[in-house]
């Protein structure tokens, strides 16, 4: 028990600290940013015209004249307070806007990130249980061909194949255009959502797909799959039994450890497809020098792969029996 | 007797990559002959990379998929093919492996035992062979990193003795075991030779294959240059200087060293391997020509001036 509280203490301190540098590093870049707030959103032939009364009420509405270190520690002590502001750009409170964006992406994160996970890995050990055989070809083949595909490129190509051309899909946004909000089917939802999932998806496999190959090429040189095969046991048998088994622990690592990727690719592929997920509110946010709805959304995404990490260490301890048997012991 | 293992002209050779690009052929094990009776325990012996654990993973056929293997091997007279192997390894054939990482670390001793079968019959069987080797039903619940080195090696021996086996590989069973814990495992092996099964015993422990052996096939540098009974060696009847020289190097028997070490395989000069080594050396032994294994007093010998007689 008292080793169990240890590791929790470690992983809050930690996930804490991390927080902490990476709202700060947020806030510092953005502030280092050449984008003047007062031309990017109100513009130059609007402030041309303005009083410098008017000029000076929106500079302190951008905060443009408050000191950095006043500016940061006034939010950090806010966030820690648990409000994390309002959102200048849109005007309502960041966390209600990253709630309704949350709500919009997490259909699509997830299952990009569950199907990416199942893919990756049959392909996987697929290719490395058949090693140097055509399915192993194909599989590194396509690997390498879409990893070295930019993700933009190929949401464009889906979208202009799917969309434009076969037109099975909508081109873009969440919703269906001039539809009451109250009257859009779960269906249309879905629809909208199936081509970024895709997009997200496709460039998720290859690298999980590749790293279980090389962890399956392991197992199958291990002496235990040796014997294994000395005893009798059929491929397929060897795959089921020992393969997935010992496969599994890095498997594990690398299905949470995609988590930052699929958000990461959101960003692109949301800014494609037009979708008003999380990603798309963070390159407004950037680009508007919307301070406050930034720093919320990169703090909530850098708790969401932190959780994943953890999630990640926390399976450990069910699928290694060294890790069961000894915690069990102490 | 009729021999259960017949292995005639038996040679393993790998294909790698030298210099980079240049493919060449390494030959790992060359001209090998022996056989197995039933009931009895034929020893290997031979120092590491002398081509030992590749001769079990030939006979067993599963080489690795850059080597290939020439001449013949016949498993109850009839020739085992890959196809036959295949049918026969796990059941009538079995390997005996090293050590523990031999043991999937993931899983269970008692489903590694019993390949996954889960009916009750399979069950009895694993638990009374886990007890012959004075292992406890609570073993079956323990992974291989729970083991100790002494109880690893019996739960290999039980997983492959579960199928009653007629041919037993034994792959260098022993090292890392104390003095008594290894004449124990071994003992096991002559054991199961007393039922009736025969075993291959693979070792670099001269020593310790003698307290069981039957016979003693030395290998050097992937050949068989001698094939003795036990009996010789005590008797003084060996036949081959490196045999001799292994003999002598045993602690009991003066802890003589010789110099020079084992050429690697793709090192193999023409005539006799071990000349340069050899204390009896002619300018004959060193070609043209490779030196013919012929059977001798009882055993066999590759040497063309073998002790105690004249020449060849």
């Amino acid at each position: 028990m008292k080793h169990r509280l240890q590791f929790a203490g470690k992983k809050l301190l930690r996930m804490a600290l991390l927080l902490l540098g990476v709202s700060l590093a947020a806030f510092l870049l953005m502030s280092a940013s050449p984008l003047d707030p007062l031309q990017t959103n109100v513009g130059q032939a609007a402030l041309g015209s303005m009083s410098q009364e008017q000029i000076a009420q929106l500079e302190d509405y951008w905060g443009v004249n408050t000191p950095l270190a006043e500016r940061y520690l006034g939010w950090l002590f806010s966030a820690l307070q648990g409000d994390f502001g309002t959102s200048l750009l849109y005007r309502q409170p960041v966390l209600q806007i990253i709630g309704e964006r949350l709500a919009n992406s997490l259909g699509l994160l997830l299952f990009a990130w569950v199907l990416s996970g199942i893919l990756g890995l049959t392909l996987g050990v697929l290719a490395g249980a058949l090693r140097g055989r055509w399915p192993d070809k194909l599989v590194r083949g396509w690997c390498l061909l879409i990893s070295s595909t930019p993700t933009f490129w190929l949401a464009l190509l889906l979208l202009t194949v799917f969309a434009v051309w076969l037109g099975w899909f909508p081109s873009g946004l969440s919703v269906p255009i001039g539809v009451e909000a109250d009257s859009v089917t779960a269906l249309e939802r879905l629809r909208h959502a199936v081509l970024p999932a895709l997009t997200l998806s496709i460039t998720g496999v290859s690298n999980i797909a590749l790293h279980t190959r090389e962890k399956m090429v392991d197992v199958m040189e291990s002496d235990y799959v040796l014997f294994a095969r000395a005893r009798g046991e059929s491929l397929p048998a060897i795959v089921l039994r020992h393969g997935l088994r010992n496969v599994a622990l890095p498997a594990i690592t690398l299905q949470f450890a995609s988590v930052s990727e699929i958000i990461g690719g959101s960003v692109l592929v949301e800014q494609v497809f037009s979708y008003p997920g999380l990603g798309q509110a963070a390159v407004t946010a950037g680009l508007g020098s919307d301070m406050p709805l930034l720093l919320g959304i990169t703090v909530l995404t850098a708790a969401i792969v932190f959780g994943g990490n953890v999630a990640a260490d926390l399976l450990y301890g069910v699928v290694d029996p060294k890790i069961r048997r000894g915690a069990a012991k102490a | 007797m009729e021999p259960i293992l017949q292995v005639e002209h038996l040679s393993i050779s790998f294909s790698q990559y030298h210099r980079g690009t240049r493919k060449r052929t390494l030959p790992v094990i060359h001209d090998l002959s022996f056989s197995i009776c039933p009931g009895q325990v034929t020893a290997v012996v031979g120092s590491s990379g002398s081509g030992k654990s590749l001769l079990a993973h030939g006979i067993l056929g599963i080489l690795p998929y850059n080597s290939a293997l020439e001449g013949t091997i016949l498993y109850q007279g009839t020739p085992l093919t890959q196809r036959r192997a295949e049918q026969l390894r796990g059941r009538e054939i079995v390997l005996v492996p090293q050590g523990v990482t031999y043991l999937d670390p993931l899983m269970e001793v008692g489903p590694q035992i019993r390949k996954g079968r889960r009916d009750p019959r399979s069950k009895a069987r694993s638990r009374a062979v886990l007890e012959r080797y004075g292992l406890g039903p609570e073993v079956e619940k323990r992974y291989p990193f729970e083991l100790s080195g002494g109880m690893a090696r019996r739960v290999l021996i039980a997983s492959a003795v579960v199928e009653q086996p007629k041919l037993i590989l034994a792959d260098e069973p022993t090292p890392g075991l104390d003095a008594r814990a290894a004449s124990r495992i071994l003992g096991h092996f002559r054991e199961l030779a007393e039922d009736g099964a025969g075993v291959l015993l693979i070792t670099h422990d001269l020593e310790l294959a003698l307290t069981i052996a039957h016979r003693v096939l030395v290998l050097y540098a992937g050949e068989t240059i001698e094939e003795a009974s036990a009996a010789d060696f005590s008797a003084g009847r060996l036949r081959h200087p490196y045999t001799r020289a292994l003999w002598a190097a045993l602690p009991q028997n003066g802890f003589t060293p010789i110099p020079g070490t084992q050429p690697y395989p793709g090192e193999i000069s023409d005539g006799c391997q071990f000349a340069p080594r050899c204390p009896r050396c002619r300018p004959e032994c060193r070609g043209p020509g490779p030196v013919p294994y012929v059977p001798r007093a009882g055993g066999w010998v590759r040497c063309r001036f073998p002790e105690g007689g004249e020449a060849l």
